[in-house]
C-alpha cells in the first residue's frame, strides 16, 4: 500500500467547556511525509496532536489511522497508541527510571520482547543518537538537549507508524535546538512519517514536505512549505508569518 | 553534534587541582563563618541551660514536689520496673511490625481503589472512600474499645476473642486510613503529564500506575509514611486496655502493686527513646528528599 495515507482527520471538532478549540479540522498526512503544524500559540497545535493520540476525545469529526477510524468508540485505544509516538515539549522522560529503562519499558511491557532483545535496540538507537554513554544516567543529569533525543528514541523504541513531535525544540536554548532538529532530518530520510508542531519556521520549510497553518480553529491555509511560506494566499497567514520574522524565528 | 557533546562531557576538570591555593579573600570569609557559628553555638548553650535551671527551680519549689518525686521519680521502683517494661516492650514492636506490613498493604490498596476511573469501579471507590472517612473521623481509643470489647461479645465461632489480635486489628483498620490519605496524596502529586506519557507509549491505565505513577509517588510519601509509623509506635501501647501485657501494661501492673507511678514513666520513657531515632530518620529522609527535588530536572 505505497502512497497509502497513514493519518486522515476529516472535520476534527473538539471544545473545552465552552471554547471551540479546534472548529473544522481535515487534512491528510500521506506514508513518508511530514507534516508542520504552525500557528500562533494558543491555536490548538497541542490540543490536535493529544486527540490524534487520544489523550483526548474529539466532540465530532472523525480521525483514521491507516484507513480505519481510531475515533470509533469501539476501537482499542491501547491498540492504537501503540502505534503511534509522541514527543513532548516537555520531554515528560520517567524521572525515576535510568534512560535505558524509560526507553525499554514500552517495549517489555506493552509489546512482550524480552529484556536483552530491547536493550539491544535501545542501546543502537541511543549509539545513532550519540546518547549510547548516557544509557545508564537518570534523566535529570542530562541537558535539555539529551533529554528530548531521549524521549525521541523512547518514542521510536517501539517502531511506532507515525510520530507526533509537539513543539519538541520550544524549551530547548538555541545551542541545544539544532542537536534535536538533526535528529528529525535523520528521521525524515528513514522515512519516519511524522507530524510536527513548531515556532522553528526555518526548519519546517526545509523539512516539511506540507505545512498546515491553524487559526481559528481551522486549517485556514495548507500547501508546500515554498507556497505557505513564500506566498501565502491567505491576509491572516502573511500576518502571522511576518509577526513570527519580526521575532526572529524564520531563520530556525 | 552529538559527537561535540559526548566529547565535552569528557573534559570535566578534575577536583584534584593542587596548584591551587585560597585566597586570603576565602580565608577571611571562612575564619569569619567559623567565628559566627561558634558564637551561635555558646548562645544556643547559653540559653538551653538557662531554661533548664529555670524549669528545675520552678518544680523543685512547687508546694506539691516532695509528694510527685516519691510517686513519680522513685528509683527503686524504676529499678523492678524497666526489666518488666522492657519484656513487654517486645510485644509493642511485634504489634508495629506485624501491624505496620499490614498497613501499609491496605492503605496503597484504598489509595489505588479511590483513583480508579469510570463507572464500573463506582462501587469500589465509593466503597473506599466511605471506609477511610469513617475511620480517619473514628477516634482510636473508640475502635479499641468496639474491638476488643464488641467483637467477643457477638460469640462469633471461629472468630478470635484474643484482645492482642483484636486491638491489632484495631490498629490496622485506623491506620489504613491514614496511610491510603498519604499514598493518595503521592500519587495526586505525580503531575498528569507523566501518566499522558505512560498511555501515549501505550501503556494501559494499569500499567502507567504500576510502573510510572506509583513508583514516584511512593517514593515521595515515605517521610510522612515514617511519621506515621512513629505514631503507631506509640498508640501500640493503647493495646494495654484490653489486657495484653505490653509494656505499658507491664508498668501498670507494678503500678498497681506499689501505688507508684514510676513505673509509667519509665515506660514513656522507654516509648520516647524508641521514637527518637525514627524522626530523626524521617527528617533526614525529608531533608534529602526535599534537596533532590531542588536540583531536579524539568519533569
Ligand atoms: N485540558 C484543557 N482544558 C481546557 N482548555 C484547554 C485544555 N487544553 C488546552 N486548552 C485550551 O485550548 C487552547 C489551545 O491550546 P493548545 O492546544 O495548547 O495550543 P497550542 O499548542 O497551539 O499553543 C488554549 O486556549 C488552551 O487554553
Ligand atoms: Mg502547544
Amino acid at each position: 500500500m505505497s502512497g497509502a495515507d497513514v493519518l486522515r482527520l476529516e472535520s476534527v471538532r473538539k471544545t473545552f467547556g465552552g471554547q471551540v478549540v479546534l472548529r473544522d479540522v481535515g487534512f491528510t498526512v500521506p506514508e513518508h511525509s511530514v507534516t508542520a503544524l504552525i500557528g500562533a500559540s494558543g491555536s490548538g497545535k497541542s490540543t490536535l496532536m493529544r486527540c490524534v493520540n487520544l489523550l483526548e476525545g474529539i466532540d465530532d469529526g472523525a480521525i483514521f489511522l491507516d484507513g480505519a477510524e481510531i475515533t470509533d468508540p469501539r476501537a482499542d485505544q491501547d491498540a492504537v497508541r501503540r502505534r503511534i509516538g509522541v514527543v513532548f515539549q516537555s520531554y515528560n522522560l520517567f524521572p525515576h527510571m535510568t534512560v535505558l529503562e524509560n526507553i525499554t519499558l514500552a517495549p517489555r511491557r506493552v509489546h512482550g520482547r524480552g529484556r536483552a532483545e530491547a536493550e539491544t535496540r535501545a542501546l543502537e538507537l541511543l549509539d545513532r543518537l550519540g546518547l549510547a554513554a548516557k544509557a545508564k544516567e537518570y534523566p535529570d543529569r542530562l541537558s535539555g538537549g539529551q533529554q528530548q533525543r531521549v524521549a525521541i528514541v523512547r518514542a521510536l523504541a517501539t517502531g511506532p507508524r507515525l510520530l507526533l513531535l509537539d513543539e519538541i525544540t520550544a524549551a530547548l536554548d538555541p545551542v541545544l535546538v539544532g542537536e534535536v532538529l538533526s535528529v528529525v532530518r535523520d528521521l525524515k530520510e528513514q522515512g519516519m512519517t511524522m507530524v510536527l508542531s513548531t515556532h522553528e519556521m526555518g526548519f519546517a520549510r526545509e523539512v516539511a514536505d506540507q505545512v498546515c497553518f491553524l487559526d481559528g480553529g481551522v486549517v485556514l491555509e495548507q500547501g508546500p512549505p515554498e507556497q505557505v511560506f513564500g506566498d501565502p494566499r491567505e491576509e491572516r497567514t502573511r500576518r502571522f508569518l511576518s509577526r513570527v520574522v519580526a521575532s526572529g524565528r524564520l531563520q530556525g | 553534534m552529538s559527537g561535540d557533546t559526548a566529547a565535552t562531557g569528557a573534559v570535566v576538570v578534575k577536583g584534584d587541582d593542587d596548584a591551587y591555593r585560597p585566597s586570603e579573600r576565602r580565608l577571611a570569609h571562612e575564619a569569619y563563618r567559623r567565628g559566627r557559628a561558634r558564637r551561635s553555638a555558646l548562645i544556643a548553650a547559653g540559653s538551653a541551660l538557662a531554661t533548664a535551671v529555670a524549669l528545675y527551680l520552678l518544680v523543685v519549689n512547687s508546694p506539691g514536689w516532695e509528694v510527685t518525686r516519691k510517686t513519680f521519680f522513685n528509683a527503686d521502683y524504676a529499678r523492678q520496673a524497666l526489666p518488666e517494661v522492657l519484656k513487654g516492650l517486645r510485644l509493642n514492636l511485634e504489634l508495629m511490625l506485624g501491624c505496620g506490613a499490614l498497613i501499609l498493604v491496605f492503605g496503597l490498596l484504598l489509595a489505588v481503589l479511590r483513583t480508579l476511573r469510570g463507572p464500573v469501579f463506582l462501587p469500589v471507590r465509593l466503597l473506599a472512600t466511605v471506609y477511610v472517612d469513617f475511620f480517619l473521623g473514628l477516634p482510636m481509643i473508640i475502635c479499641l474499645l468496639v474491638m476488643i470489647t464488641g467483637v467477643p461479645a457477638l460469640r462469633l465461632s471461629g472468630v478470635t476473642t484474643d484482645p492482642l489480635l483484636l486491638g491489632g486489628a484495631a490498629l490496622v483498620l485506623t491506620y489504613s486510613a491514614y496511610v491510603s490519605e498519604v499514598f493518595r496524596s503521592g500519587i495526586e502529586s505525580v503531575h498528569p503529564s507523566q501518566r499522558a506519557a505512560a498511555r501515549s507509549l501505550g501503556l494501559t491505565n494499569a500499567q502507567a500506575m504500576r510502573y510510572v505513577v506509583l513508583p514516584q509517588a511512593v517514593r515521595r510519601v515515605v517521610p510522612p509514611l515514617l511519621n506515621n509509623l512513629v505514631s503507631l509506635q506509640k498508640d501500640t501501647g493503647l493495646v494495654s486496655i484490653g489486657g495484653a501485657i505490653d509494656a505499658v501494661y507491664a508498668a501498670k501492673i507494678i503500678a498497681a502493686r506499689s501505688f507508684n507511678f514510676t513505673p509509667y514513666l519509665v515506660a514513656g520513657l522507654v516509648f520516647i527513646v524508641l521514637t527518637i531515632p525514627l524522626t530523626r530518620f524521617a527528617d533526614w529522609l525529608t531533608a534529602r528528599t526535599n534537596r533532590r527535588q531542588f536540583q531536579g530536572g524539568a519533569v
